[in-house]
């Protein structure tokens, strides 16, 4: 410690801490050993005794220290581990789907707010009949994004289509937004022939490249740092985009949240983290995840310009999500987002979230808080919605939608060849071999082979 | 177990006091000695990367103090003058961190180095390795490639004990959709650090350390900027007839030097230096036991589901007929890597137990039982 308080300049001190570690890193080798011996003399200080403080008054007291001027007290004081008011979150519409006068957002045209809010109703029916279609066992698995749909469709809305999506598993709506066609959603679930990722992946897990929305990947937050990695390279090379990643309360207590953020703001990038913090990781309560308020307040022990949203107010997250990207892109650095939500329905179709949950809690925020309902009444209170708009919505969207999932059904399954295609960008010879084998076993015995799979 | 291990690891060897890496230069040097220029394999790994950064600006390094530093062992000398901090990238300690990084800069448009400062930490990030960069081109049907290398020094070094001294290419050789590569030379580094950095398929590319100084004759061909090595395909480092031994990257040199002390005997060895272990050149093992009809394998990991053990495997596949004799297995102890020199020895092979190996294989000498 004494000898990081000598060397002069921050500096010096950085070069000594960084070069330090690669000490404690790098095995004996004689090529480390003989750097180690480099490396200390290159760090002696100029001055011995220049601390870089003087001592005339408390607020003058301080030390020159990598990341900036540090000043002293003499009062032993420890940072609590809460702040005393958590910190706020914005809003723009009120219960009752009025704006709160005063209120900063960013305007919406017409179109894009009515297309905002058709993309919500389509993503509540979509879920509710693929939901039933799991539950009659046409689907293995389900994920319903219900409670959800503003940050979902808000985020996406106040996105380019340039900007990558690196999703986790809740938010459907960006890709829908996007022109993913609910055809294409049911194509996914039944992993049938028609399928972009060739019926590979299990239901929810969507990709689509032409999207730009990265195929959505089970273990838990690993997207996050790839974000940043996406990022870094759209800066390199210059673009006008950023890349956008989603996750969960839950999430957060993954080593990848922490990573990600520390290198997002060390390398610069270009990145949006929008945290979805519904209170439930399937069955674990926010209480039991982490003890600080929230998401929002770790960004700023990165160095990340944080912001906490009312997830369920639609114009609130289209307009943080809005200026979060501007700021992403124009001035090359990371945003967290947090958005304080409610997942409305169960984890997936693997749980029954009412044995580990009081329904009054499901129903308060379903009923009172339900972002679509609240952003229904602005859209309707700017005239351009009624209830003949919106029956008639309905309809079609159950139509489409019950369409879907019957032509999904009909739609052949991937061919045999498919088992060994992308493993890598060419097939090595041991996987030629092993599909010949199989080839040749099918065409010995027919009758045992199965009718579902296209030879 | 114990009885394996003493077996494996040469309980009897008398000279424990010699150095295990000692003999190689010397030995390389007299069997090429008519090659004019030599090449450590330090210089040819930093070449290959100067190389491969200058003919493709999507290529770039990042890792623990590859920058200012230029490399824990120096691999990336030169690099950041040459090219800058945003193509030669210090990372904060975190190896989830910048490997989840790295496999991201991948799917968008870069081809990134990542290198771990030692295999043995890439465990901290090894669900990127397995769970995203091996498998999403798969999951996502063609629709995400990911080319990257991730490489380091990997297996054991000297004197740095349990956590820096492991041998991964089995665990990494299991996961389909990585490619696995264990350069021996300076002409292997050169020759598969390139092809890995150009492969549209991430890769693993595991080093060693005690490899990084030595020094190997190179000729013209490969120091030529377009030279580059095809993936999967195993090199014969020395023809012989009576006993296949495999070996890949620092145990090759064991095996020559088991080789030349063999030749004395009368017993002709065919050395096979795998150099890629996923995929797995099986035409040529096979193809090398069809003619010797013996077969021994060389390794510093874990005799337990190791790549000597897959080599086995596909042997009795496809040739157990011409087997004369049990395959026999040389392979790291089934324990920890001790970090005293004496009991290191013991944990690695050595020479002697290839050779004795060997003499087994060709009946030269008394059953193993009595050895034990």
């Amino acid at each position: 410690m004494a000898f990081w308080l000598m060397a002069r300049t921050s500096r010096k001190v950085t070069d000594h801490l960084h070069r330090n570690i690669g000490i404690l890193r790098s095995s004996s080798s004689a090529c480390s050993l003989l750097n180690r011996t480099r490396r200390f003399e290159s760090t002696k200080a100029d001055k011995d005794i220049s601390f870089g403080y003087d001592t005339s008054d408390d607020e003058n007291q301080a030390l020159d220290f990598p990341g900036g001027r540090v000043t002293f007290t003499s009062h032993m004081r420890f940072i609590p581990e809460s702040p005393e008011r958590r910190t706020h979150c914005y809003r723009v519409l009120d219960d009752n789907g009025k704006t709160i006068i005063g209120s900063h957002y960013q305007n919406i045209s017409k179109e894009v707010a009515v297309k905002m809010y058709s993309n919500m109703v389509t993503l509540q029916v979509m879920d509710t009949i693929f939901y039933e279609a799991q539950r009659q066992g046409r689907i293995s698995f389900y994920l319903t994004t219900n409670g959800e749909e503003a940050i979902n469709i808000a985020s996406a809305a106040a996105l380019t289509p340039d900007d990558i999506i690196f999703p986790q598993y809740r938010e459907p709506g960006v890709l829908l937004w996007r022109g993913f066609t609910v055809q294409e959603f049911a194509n996914q679930c039944f992993g049938n022939g028609a399928d972009y990722g060739k019926g590979r992946q299990m239901p929810i897990h969507y990709g689509s490249k032409k999207h730009n929305y990265v195929t959505v990947s089970s273990t838990i937050a690993t997207q996050l740092p790839q974000a940043v990695g996406a990022a870094y390279s759209l800066k390199m090379d210059k673009k006008d985009a950023c890349t956008v990643t989603y996750f969960g309360d839950g999430g957060t207590s993954e080593g990848d949240f922490h990573a990600a953020l520390n290198f997002a703001a060390v390398m610069e990038a270009p990145v949006v983290f929008i945290c979805r913090n519904n209170g439930w990781a399937i069955s674990t309560p926010t209480s039991q995840q982490f003890r600080s308020d929230g998401i929002v307040v770790k960004g700023q022990a990165y160095g990340i310009r944080s912001i906490r949203v009312d997830g369920n107010d639609t114009l609130a997250m289209y307009s943080a999500v809005h200026a979060a990207r501007e700021m992403a892109i124009r001035e090359h650095r990371p945003i967290l987002i947090e958005a304080l939500t409610y997942r409305v329905g169960h984890h997936s179709t693997s749980d029954d979230s009412t044995k580990y949950r009081p329904a009054g809690e499901i129903e308060q925020w379903r009923m009172a808080r339900d972002p679509v309902a609240r952003y229904r009444k602005w859209v309707e209170m700017n005239g351009w919605w009624s209830d003949e708009d919106e029956s008639q919505l309905r309809i079609e969207a159950r139509k489409q939608v019950l369409d879907a999932v019957q032509v999904a059904e009909r739609v052949k399954k991937p061919p045999l060849a498919e088992l060994f295609t992308d493993v890598y960008d060419q097939p090595p010879s041991n996987l030629r071999e092993q599909e010949k084998f199989l080839r040749d076993i099918v065409m010995k015995h027919p009758q045992d082979y199965p009718t579902d799979v296209p030879f | 177990m114990l009885g394996i291990v003493r077996q494996k690891v040469g309980a009897k060897c008398i000279n424990s006091s010699v150095k295990q890496s000692l003999p190689r230069t010397l030995d390389a040097a007299r069997r090429f000695s008519s090659a004019a220029k030599q090449m450590t394999v330090r210089d040819a790994l930093n070449s290959a990367l100067d190389e491969e950064m200058s003919a493709d600006p999507k290529v770039f390094l990042m890792g623990e103090e590859v920058g200012e530093y230029q490399g824990a062992y120096k691999i990336t000398k030169g690099l950041l003058d040459k090219y800058g901090p945003e193509r030669v990238r210090d990372t904060p300690i975190t190896e989830a961190g910048f490997t989840g990084i790295g496999v991201g800069a991948a799917y968008y448009g870069l081809r990134p180095v990542v290198e771990f400062m030692t295999f043995n930490f890439s465990m901290q990030a090894i669900d990127h390795i397995i769970n995203s960069a091996a498998k999403s081109n798969y999951m996502s049907a063609g629709q995400i490639s990911v080319p990257i290398v991730f490489r380091g020094p990997n297996g054991a070094a000297a004197g740095v004990g349990a956590q820096h001294s492991q041998c991964y290419a089995a665990w990494y050789g299991s996961c389909p959709g990585l490619k696995v590569l264990a350069p021996y030379s300076a002409e292997d580094a050169r020759g598969l650090l390139k092809a890995a950095i150009r492969d549209p398929d991430p890769v693993v590319f595991l080093e060693n350390e005690l490899l990084y100084g030595e020094s190997f004759p190179i000729s013209a061909e490969v120091l030529d900027s377009s030279f580059c090595l095809p993936i999967g395909k195993a090199k014969i480092e020395l023809e012989g007839k009576d006993v296949t031994i495999t070996a890949f990257s620092k145990m090759v040199g064991s095996a020559l030097q088991a080789a030349e002390i063999l030749s004395k005997e009368g017993i002709s060895a065919e050395v096979i230096n795998l150099r890629s272990i996923r995929p797995l050149d099986r035409d040529t093992i096979n193809r090398s036991v069809r003619k010797t009809n013996r077969l021994v394998t060389v390794e510093e990991g874990y005799p337990q589901h190791g790549v000597g053990a897959e080599i086995c495997a596909s042997v009795i596949e496809e040739s157990f007929g011409y087997l004369d004799a049990p395959v026999e297995r040389i392979a790291g102890a089934d324990v920890p890597m001790p970090y005293a020199a004496n009991l290191e020895r013991m944990a690695v092979p050595q020479v002697e137990d290839i050779v004795r190996a060997a003499k087994r294989a060709c009946y030269r000498s008394v059953p193993k039982s009595a050895t034990a």
